[in-house]
């Protein structure tokens, strides 16, 4: 599945080294979102490299889908910077949505339109032409072994295929970011590692991967994990330093120290 | 010997061309924390709503305290507490009004089984005038878990209680189940997390409608047939390449900041001989105690 030509080795550098400053795609200082007096994000700032895996974690209720929202161009924050893949975050809301791919447990694939079906009216909303469509396609289907069941509609196909077919598309239009939130809940041991592997392919061709998950173990596959606790960033950091600075063993124990001291 | 609170005996049940579940069999004892842990689609829901009289099999039995699930089903829906996947209470309904509402249709009152539902009861009551559609995941949660108990049932069914909750309410959730056992009720409860394993008396490993293995955590894990490596190097990325391409991998998955390995050949200084040779600086190499996640991996890959 994953290729082995021109991959970089991935060195446990700061972000900063290994990514460089002219490749942060996604800038956010001093954010703020309110809903009339509730402070759902409270002066967030950070920055995310192209080719980073970030991992997005938080308590249910943290802050985490509203601040996805506003990275997306799908709400306006209420104060603060934010640029996403060059645009503006109050200004160039619709380029920013042609610049990523956004995946979700609860929704992602049409489940009544078959598997091709559902690539190409994806590949349409983000503008790919029909004849390059065709192409990736092809191209998919059969990296995703899914050759049998092209034809099929998506309600008929196993949760894991599904995902992993999800995510293909949601980057098919190859985007800057991909957004994906809780994207392996549910999914059985293996498939979610197969899915782990796309997402390091993917990271590594380029694309900057957004993902949050409520497995602890999957927080450790990322470059660095922010933890948010009630609206505000509590930590920051690779998964080593996180670690290390809370003496903790795995990021359970980080997660579980931060979120519960509150 | 143990009493027996639940009995499957050879049950199946398809949807069409699709088999749910496939020729099911086990017994539950009184008293137990029985875990069903599985993915979505394992066949987890199917089997529960069997159980609770609300779905009929297509051939072989269950029991429930010696009750049969299909012609004494009055009688079960008396003596089970049920919490489905998704959230079932009424929404519009107060805290207070979801509770009186449910022990009154099982002909008891709040003050009569208070006892059993006080420890979970009093992080909510605060909120006991709140619509249950407003409050957040855990609280919901906790409502419904006194809900399912209010009129003192002798089995629990628990269907995903802690799906999509975050870390740190699924370990209090886990908390309060290990409290209610002490209160002798027989407790089933299904999750796609492999980690809550752990917290069972015993498990049954569910994939495909089908049940790979049925025993005590400790057991499951020592029957893993093979040599377990967790393995890191400098770089997770190239290491997950390189492994996955070396003709002595058997399996090769991420779990953390490590990969766990087995091999074909019984000699683990080739693991290091081949890493190196791959140019790997800093590697580490340790043979590990599996995890019931690794067990399971191992089983579905059978």
């Amino acid at each position: 599945m994953i290729q082995k030509k021109d991959i970089p080795v991935i060195a446990k550098a700061s972000p900063m080294e290994r990514f460089g400053e002219a490749n942060v795609v996604i800038t956010v200082k001093n954010l703020v979102k309110k809903f009339g007096d509730f402070v759902a994000n409270d002066d967030l700032s950070f920055e995310v490299y192209k080719g980073e895996i970030f991992g997005f974690l938080g308590a249910n209720g943290a802050g985490k889908t509203t601040a996805i929202r506003i990275l997306c161009g799908l709400s306006k924050p209420t104060s603060g910077e934010l640029t996403i893949a060059g645009f503006d975050g109050y200004i160039d809301t619709e380029k920013i949505k042609k610049s990523i791919g956004y995946m979700s447990q609860k929704f992602s694939l049409y489940e009544d339109l078959t598997v091709v079906e559902n690539i190409r009216f994806y590949g349409g909303i983000y503008g790919i032409s029909g004849k390059e469509i065709r192409i990736r396609t092809e191209k998919l289907i059969e990296k995703l072994n899914l050759e049998s069941v092209k034809d099929k509609l998506i309600k008929g196909l196993p949760l894991g295929w599904r995902q992993k077919l999800a995510f293909s598309v949601a980057i098919l239009h190859e985007p800057k970011i991909v957004f994906l939130d809780e994207p392996t809940g549910g999914v059985d041991p293996i498939t979610r590692r197969q899915f782990w592997d796309m997402i390091y392919e993917a990271a590594n061709r380029g694309i900057t991967v957004f993902v949050t998950t409520h497995y602890m173990d999957e927080a450790e596959y990322c470059n660095r994990v922010s933890i948010m606790v009630d609206g505000k960033i509590a930590a920051l950091d690779t998964p080593d330093g996180l670690m290390k600075t809370f003496g903790a063993n795995n990021m359970e124990g980080v997660f579980l120290k931060l979120a519960r001291g509150k | 010997m143990s009493e027996i609170a639940i009995s499957v005996n050879n049950l199946s049940k398809k949807y069409g061309d699709i088999t749910a579940i496939n020729n099911l069999s086990f017994e539950i004892n009184k008293g137990e924390l029985f875990g069903f842990i599985g993915p979505d689609g394992a066949g987890k829901t199917t089997l529960f709503r069997i159980l609770c009289t609300l779905l009929l099999p297509d051939t072989g039995s269950a029991s429930l305290c010696s009750f049969d699930a299909v012609k004494d089903y009055k009688k079960i829906r008396n003596i089970i507490g049920y919490m489905p996947g998704k959230f079932s209470l009424y929404q519009d309904l107060s805290v207070e009004e979801n509770l009186s509402f449910f022990a009154t249709i099982f002909g008891t009152t709040l003050e009569e089984n208070y006892d059993l539902i006080r420890d979970i009861y009093i992080q909510i009551e605060p909120f006991k005038t709140r619509q249950a559609g407003k409050l957040s995941g855990g609280m919901k949660q906790k409502l419904a878990l006194c809900c399912a108990m209010i009129h003192k049932p002798e089995v629990l069914v628990l269907d995903e209680p802690t799906t999509g909750v975050d870390a740190v309410s699924r370990k209090e959730f886990w908390e309060m189940l290990r409290k209610l056992k002490e209160s002798g009720i027989t407790i089933i409860v299904s999750t796609p997390y492999m980690d809550e394993a752990s917290l069972c008396d015993r498990v049954a490993l569910i994939q495909g409608g089908n049940i790979m293995s049925t025993d005590t955590p400790e057991n499951i894990i020592s029957q893993f047939d093979t040599a377990l490596y967790a393995v890191k190097t400098h770089s997770m990325y190239q290491m997950m390449l390189d492994l996955k391409d070396w003709n002595q991998t058997e399996t090769a998955y991420l779990f953390g900041q490590y990969m766990h390995l087995t091999i074909k050949d019984k000699d683990n200084n080739t693991i290091e001989a081949y890493l190196k040779s791959k140019s790997h600086k800093d590697i580490e190499i340790k043979q590990i105690t599996p995890n019931i996640e690794d067990a399971f991996m191992r089983l579905m890959s059978k």
